[in-house]
C-alpha cells in the first residue's frame, strides 16, 4: 500500500510525467516473436479498388512469396515499409518474394493509377503482433486513468 | 445604428456578461498581444498583406476549377484533385486549424467576390449592392452546416476523387457565396452554410490564438461601435466569450479608433476550460458529425475494405444506398444517441441540477480536442503518402502529359510508416487525454465514451 501511494504521489498524472510514461511505452523494445520462419505463398486477386485477400498475416522471418494477378485493368503493388513493388498485366500474375523482417501492420498500395479511387486501394500486411496496436491500447488506457484520476478530484 | 443581432449568444449576453469576460480575459496569465510585436503589427492592420494572400488564393481556387472541369478526368494527376483534397485539406488540419483557429477564413476566396460586390469594393468601402436582408433567425445556428458536412460524407469518395465534380462543387460553393452576399446582409454563407466555416468554427476554440478587447469600459463609451459597423460577420468583438465565431479577418483591429483590440497567443484549449464557457445543443451536434465523419473517412480511405470504398464511390447504387444508411445512422442515431446516453448516465450519477440538454451541450466541448486529434492523424495515414503527388501536378497541373517543371514524372513514393504510426498514436493519446481534462461534473461515462471513440480510431488507423 505504501509503494501505490508513494507512486500516487510521485505520478499525480501531470502532463510532463504523462508525457514520459508516453514515450515509455511508445519506444521501450518489445520482445521478438518466437515463431519458426517459414515459407509462405499467398495469390492476391486486384480488381478496381481492392485486393482480395484484402489482409495478409504472417509470423516476422517469413519468406514471403505474393502471387499478383490484376483482373480488370494493371494494378500494382507496394508495401509500406518494404522498399519492394510489383506490377501485374490484366489477366496476368506477376511473382514477387521477400523476407518479412519488420514486425508490425503494413499497409499495400496500388502504384499503377487505376481509377478515381486508386490512391486509395489498400490492403494489409500483418507481420507477427502488432505491437503499435497494443502500446496504443495501453497509452489510451493510461489516459484514461489520469482523466479518471482528475474526475475523481 | 443597427445593433449586433445574428449571433444568437450575443443577444443573451447580458452587460454584465461581456464585461466580466473582457476583464476576465484581459487579466487572464498567459496571453501575448501580437500587435505588441512590432513588426507584425502594420501586417496585420494594413489591409495589402492580407489581400495579397486572398488574391493568390483566389486566382489558385479559379484555376482548380478550370482544372477540375477541363483536366485530365484522372484524380491524382489533376491539380483540383492534389492541391483541394490533399495539400489544401491538410494545410487546414494540420496548420491553419491547430494552431490559428479560423485563420483561414481570413484568406478564403470563397466569400470575396460576394463580399466586394456587397460592399462595392475591394480595398475600400464604396456603393453598397445587394438586398441586404437579415439572415432568417431560426437559422442562426449550425444545423445547416451540419447537414452540409454530412452531404459531404455522403458523397466523399466521388468529390474527393474525381476532377470534374470537384470543379463543380467549388463552382457551385462560389455561386452560393455570391448569391447569398447579394440577398443576405454580411457573411451569411460562411456563418451559416458552409460546412467547412463549422469545422474551422468549433475547432477554433481548441487553437491558441485569439480576438478580444482589451478595455470593455473604452467600448461602452464609444458610441459608434465602429468595430461592429466594419465587421463582415456581424459580430461585436466585446462580446467574444470563444474564438468560434470570429474569422479572424482583422477589420475590427482596422476599425477601432481607439486601439483596443488584442490578438493574443494562449494556451491551447482555453475556450473550453475557461470558467462558464459553454456551448448551445446544435453545435454539440456539429462535433459528433465531425467524429461521426472522422470514423467514415478513416474506414473508407485509409481500410482495406475494397468493397465499402466501391459502395461509397458508386452513387445512386444499392451498395451506395447501404453506405448511405450506414453513414446516417452512424452520424443521426448512434453517436448522439450513445453519447446522450453517457451524459445521462453521468448526470445521474453526479447528482447535477443542470438539465439533461445542457449537460449534452457542456459536455460535448470534450469531444473538440478528440475530435481535432481524430482528424489530425486520420490525416497522417490520408495525405502524407500522397503529398508527393504535389509536385506532380505543379509541373502538369491539368493532367495534359506535360512537363513544365520536369517532375511531372515524379516517382510516387508513400513510404511514411516509420513514422506517421506512432505519430497518430501519439494524437490519439493526445486528444483523450486533453478530452479528460474538459470534462466537467465528475462525468466518467462521457470519458469512457471517449476512449471507445479513441480506440475505435485506433483500430482503423494503426491497426
Amino acid at each position: 500500500m505504501k509503494m501505490i501511494r508513494w507512486l500516487q504521489r510521485a505520478v499525480q498524472f501531470s502532463l510532463p510525467s504523462l508525457a514520459v510514461l508516453a514515450l515509455v511505452v511508445i519506444f521501450i523494445p518489445s520482445p521478438a516473436a518466437a515463431a519458426i520462419p517459414t515459407d509462405r505463398t499467398f495469390h492476391i486477386e486486384a480488381r478496381r479498388f481492392e485486393y482480395a485477400p484484402a489482409t495478409l498475416t504472417i509470423n516476422p522471418g517469413d519468406r514471403v512469396t505474393l502471387e499478383l494477378t490484376a483482373t480488370d485493368v494493371v494494378h500494382g503493388l507496394s508495401i509500406d515499409g518494404y522498399n519492394l513493388e510489383v506490377t501485374a498485366d490484366p489477366g496476368q500474375t506477376a511473382r514477387l518474394t521477400f523476407v518479412a523482417s519488420r514486425q508490425g501492420s503494413f499497409r499495400f498500395r496500388c502504384t499503377v493509377t487505376c481509377g478515381n479511387m486508386h490512391p486509395f486501394m489498400i490492403g494489409k500486411l500483418e507481420v507477427g503482433r502488432n505491437t503499435l496496436l497494443w502500446k496504443g491500447i495501453t497509452l489510451l488506457g493510461l489516459a484514461l486513468a489520469a482523466g479518471m484520476w482528475r474526475l475523481r478530484k | 445604428m443597427s445593433l449586433p443581432q445574428e449571433i444568437p449568444w450575443l443577444e443573451k449576453a447580458s452587460s454584465a456578461e461581456r464585461g466580466a469576460a473582457t476583464r476576465q480575459d484581459r487579466a487572464a496569465p498567459g496571453r501575448v498581444n501580437l500587435l505588441r510585436i512590432s513588426w507584425l503589427r502594420p501586417l496585420l492592420v494594413s489591409r495589402w498583406p492580407q489581400f495579397l494572400v486572398r488574391a493568390v488564393t483566389l486566382a489558385g481556387f479559379v484555376f482548380a476549377i478550370t482544372a477540375g472541369l477541363l483536366g485530365s478526368q484522372v484524380g491524382s494527376h489533376n491539380f483540383a484533385i492534389i492541391f483541394v483534397w490533399i495539400a489544401w485539406w491538410t494545410a487546414l488540419k494540420l496548420v491553419f486549424i491547430p494552431f490559428g483557429g479560423r485563420s483561414w477564413c481570413s484568406v478564403c476566396p470563397i466569400p470575396l467576390p460576394g463580399e466586394w460586390l456587397q460592399q462595392g469594393g475591394i480595398l475600400e468601402k464604396g456603393r453598397r449592392f445587394g438586398l441586404n436582408l437579415r439572415w432568417p433567425k431560426r437559422l442562426r445556428n449550425s444545423w445547416l452546416q451540419s447537414n452540409g458536412f454530412l452531404l459531404i460524407g455522403l458523397f466523399s469518395a466521388l468529390t474527393l476523387t474525381d476532377p470534374r465534380v470537384t470543379g463543380w462543387v467549388l463552382l457551385a460553393l462560389f455561386a452560393l457565396a455570391i448569391g447569398l452576399s447579394l440577398i443576405f446582409e454580411r457573411r451569411a454563407f460562411c456563418s451559416y452554410i458552409c460546412p467547412i466555416g463549422g469545422f474551422t468554427g468549433i475547432y477554433a476554440r481548441t487553437a491558441p490564438v485569439e480576438l478580444r478587447v482589451l478595455d470593455n469600459a473604452i467600448c461602452a463609451a464609444h458610441i459608434e461601435k465602429t468595430c461592429f459597423q466594419s465587421c463582415p460577420w456581424g459580430l461585436y468583438p466585446v462580446a467574444f466569450r470563444d474564438s468560434s465565431a470570429c474569422g479572424l479577418c482583422m477589420e475590427c483591429l482596422r476599425a477601432c479608433p481607439k486601439d483596443n483590440i488584442a490578438v493574443n497567443l494562449r494556451p491551447f484549449g482555453s475556450d473550453l476550460t475557461q470558467p462558464g464557457s459553454r456551448t448551445r445543443l446544435d453545435a454539440a451536434f456539429l462535433t459528433l458529425v465531425m467524429l461521426g465523419s472522422a470514423i467514415t473517412f478513416a474506414a473508407v480511405f485509409t481500410g482495406p475494405w475494397g468493397s465499402l470504398k466501391s459502395a461509397a464511390f458508386a452513387i445512386g447504387s444499392l451498395a451506395w444506398l447501404g453506405y448511405a444508411v450506414g453513414f446516417l445512422a452512424l452520424n443521426l442515431l448512434a453517436l448522439p444517441g450513445l453519447f446522450t446516453l453517457t451524459v445521462w448516465v453521468g448526470h445521474k450519477l453526479s447528482g447535477a441540477k443542470l438539465p439533461l440538454r445542457q449537460m449534452i451541450a457542456e459536455q460535448s466541448q470534450a469531444l473538440l480536442p478528440l475530435g481535432l486529434m481524430a482528424w489530425i492523424a486520420f490525416t497522417v495515414s490520408f495525405a502524407l503518402p500522397k503529398l508527393s503527388y504535389i509536385l506532380g501536378v505543379v509541373s502538369d497541373p491539368f493532367g495534359w502529359g506535360r512537363s513544365l517543371l520536369g517532375a511531372a514524372a515524379t516517382r510516387w513514393s508513400p513510404d511514411v510508416s516509420g513514422f506517421s504510426s506512432i505519430l497518430q498514436v501519439i494524437l490519439l493519446f493526445t486528444g483523450l487525454l486533453w478530452a479528460g481534462r474538459v470534462i466537467r461534473q465528475r462525468s466518467w461515462p462521457v470519458l469512457v465514451f471517449c476512449l471507445g471513440y479513441s480506440l475505435t480510431m485506433l483500430w482503423l488507423l494503426v491497426g
